[in-house]
């Protein structure tokens, strides 16, 4: 588990990036916290600094949105999913659970791992 | 409608097919498309498709613009390598190079632009960057050893080329025959700035001279006449000429040694095709605000639209036109605009370059956040400088936004003058 901030520092509507590899972004959307992949799968934008609506987050470059919830993209640019990852707070402090698997970022260096595609 | 044909297998062509079939069109659907290749995408072709790093990778799958799965789903017949000669006068058949014709009730044109080349007879070593088989060209020649490169023309591609070229180690100059580069596109504040990003980079930047021809000679040294990787990057006909590049002459005479040269001097939009067909050409294909030509049955999207008297060459119009473009094709007269905020970016020296809305001469420039100061983090290492965002201002309210990795705060600017765009031409 990777500590992220104290749950205060992330007020809702915020994002936050942690500089591990492959990057990882954390989002309070209105008061539920979720963490995919930050570097969106078509390209490479950083989805911590991108538009966030409800449950959706819009990439900053060339504005696929995806789902917070399961890291699948809602409309084009992006076909593949980011993946998600596991939000925890204890004592305050927000903490990621990066998800391993394994084998899912061997592809040219994006980061962006393929979970669930055929493609 | 039962056939639509859609001329032009890029971008634009193929969003425009998408939207056909999301828009309810279930007729046949033709696509043609002169190059031999199936849709790919063209920005990394002069960031990391050249440099083999980041997303856009020298693997050309990551270029590809739809997979199998929906490629199937679309339901088209892909005439590729195919180039369309001619429209007939009603704009409803269209005639291909090699004589076979394709009848339609609906056409969309998508042909895009081509990059203008320089006069005179073909030499090695001198490079367009306009299409996939362009930029594997170019890969091959600047993958065998360090090279001096030119680059002529200091506009989006070529300062993307001259960065991409620097990444791999070569020697690199950039020509621009203005006082400063992309003065029409960031006004001459901004354009300075992002002028100073060559040098960091380590790139030589001469302006305000011109290029008064190329410098050649029989199987020149240090153009990869010995070097079987580059000799294979040669045009046929450059090969057949035998003659290679050795350097640039500029028109204040000076010489500048070269093995490669790469011209970055714009793009003209593919309407030859359309000569004597009764649509109007004049830079682009002249259409209404919602893509429409002067034909019904035809509408133009991307590169190669004038829409409403504007003619962009930027990514987003590419995937944002069509949308009105098909529905004001499928309803028969225009029922819907397709004038969005103007959106491109650009990737230099490890900088992400935003820019959104509609500036004009004259325009105020506001620095809100940052610093031109904080530019230019270690693009070797790949950390991005701070950046900063600025906004262009007249008569109190902003028209467009400039960001040097910023994309946070330019998005909302973004968005602001997005929604006060979509309000204006509802007329609110
Ligand atoms: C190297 C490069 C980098 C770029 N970087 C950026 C960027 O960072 N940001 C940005 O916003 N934009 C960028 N662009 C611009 C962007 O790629 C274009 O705006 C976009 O490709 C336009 O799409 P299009 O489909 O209209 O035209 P095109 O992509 O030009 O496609 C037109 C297609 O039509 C075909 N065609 C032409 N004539 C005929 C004919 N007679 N019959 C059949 N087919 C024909 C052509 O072969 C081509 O395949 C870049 C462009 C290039 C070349
Ligand atoms: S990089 Fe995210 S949509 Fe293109």
């Amino acid at each position: 588990m990777i500590p992220v901030c104290r749950l205060e520092d992330l007020p809702a509507g915020d994002s936050v990036r942690l500089d591990i590899t492959p990057p990882v972004a954390v989002f309070n959307a209105d008061g539920e916290l979720y963490a995919i992949d930050d570097t969106c799968s078509h390209q490479d934008a950083s989805l911590s600094e991108g538009w966030l609506e409800g449950c959706l987050i819009e990439c900053p470059l060339h504005a696929a949105s995806f789902d917070l919830r399961t890291g699948k993209p809602a409309c084009l640019p992006a076909r593949r999913p980011v993946r998600t990852h596991q939000v925890y707070v204890e004592d305050g402090v927000i903490h990621v659970l990066v998800a391993s698997d394994a084998g899912a970022t061997g592809d040219g260096g994006t980061g962006a791992a393929e979970k669930g595609s055929a493609a | 409608m039962r056939t639509v044909i859609v001329v032009g297998a890029s971008l634009a062509g193929l969003y425009a097919a998408r939207e056909l079939r999301a828009q309810g069109f279930d007729g046949r659907l033709v696509v043609i498309g002169a190059e031999p290749h199936a849709p790919y995408d063209r920005p990394p072709l002069s960031k990391g498709f050249l440099t083999g790093s980041g997303s856009g990778t020298a693997d050309e799958s990551h270029i590809a613009l739809a997979d199998a799965e929906e490629t199937a789903e679309l339901a088209a017949e892909w005439l590729l390598g195919a180039r369309a000669r001619s429209l007939d006068v009603r704009g409803r058949t269209v005639v291909l190079d090699d004589g076979r014709t394709v009848a339609g009730d609906g056409l969309v044109i998508a042909t895009g632009a081509s990059a203008r080349r320089l006069p005179g007879p073909p030499l090695a070593g001198v490079h367009t960057l306009r299409t996939l088989d362009d930029a594997r060209a170019l890969r091959a020649e600047l993958t065998c050893g360090p090279r001096r490169v030119v680059v002529i023309g200091g506009g989006f591609i070529g300062a993307e080329t001259a960065s991409s070229c620097v990444a791999l180690g070569h020697d690199v100059t950039v020509v621009e025959a203005a006082p400063l580069p992309l003065v029409a596109q960031l006004g001459p504040e901004m354009a300075s700035v992002c002028a100073g990003l060559h040098a960091r980079g380590g790139v030589r930047l001469l302006t305000g001279v011109g290029v008064a021809g190329l410098r050649g000679a029989e199987g020149a040294e240090g153009a990869g006449a010995s070097d079987p990787g580059a000799a294979g990057a040669r045009t046929s006909e450059a090969v057949r000429a035998g003659r290679s590049v050795t350097a640039v002459e500029l028109t204040d005479g000076r010489l500048l040694p070269a093995d490669v040269v790469v011209v970055g001097i714009g793009a003209t939009p593919n309407t030859a095709w359309l000569a004597g067909s009764p649509l109007a050409v004049d830079d682009g294909v002249l259409c209404d605000d919602g893509c429409v030509t002067a034909l019904p049955q035809v509408v133009a999207v991307g590169d190669v639209a004038r829409v409403g008297g504007v003619r962009a060459e930027h990514w987003t119009s590419a995937t944002e036109q069509p949308r009105a473009a098909v529905r004001n094709l499928l309803a028969g007269h225009t029922v819907d605009t397709a004038h969005a905020l103007p959106y491109f970016w650009s990737d230099q020296y490890g900088s992400r370059i935003q820019f959104a809305g509609r500036r004009s001469d004259g325009d105020s420039v506001r620095i809100v956040e940052g610093s031109p100061d904080g530019l230019g983090g270690d693009p070797s290492a790949g950390v991005r400088g701070e950046g900063f965002l600025a906004v262009y201002e007249r008569a109190g309210r902003t028209t467009a936004v400039l960001a040097v990795d910023r994309a946070r705060p330019f998005m909302k600017v973004r968005r602001g003058l997005a929604a006060e765009r979509a309000a204006e031409l509802a007329g609110v």
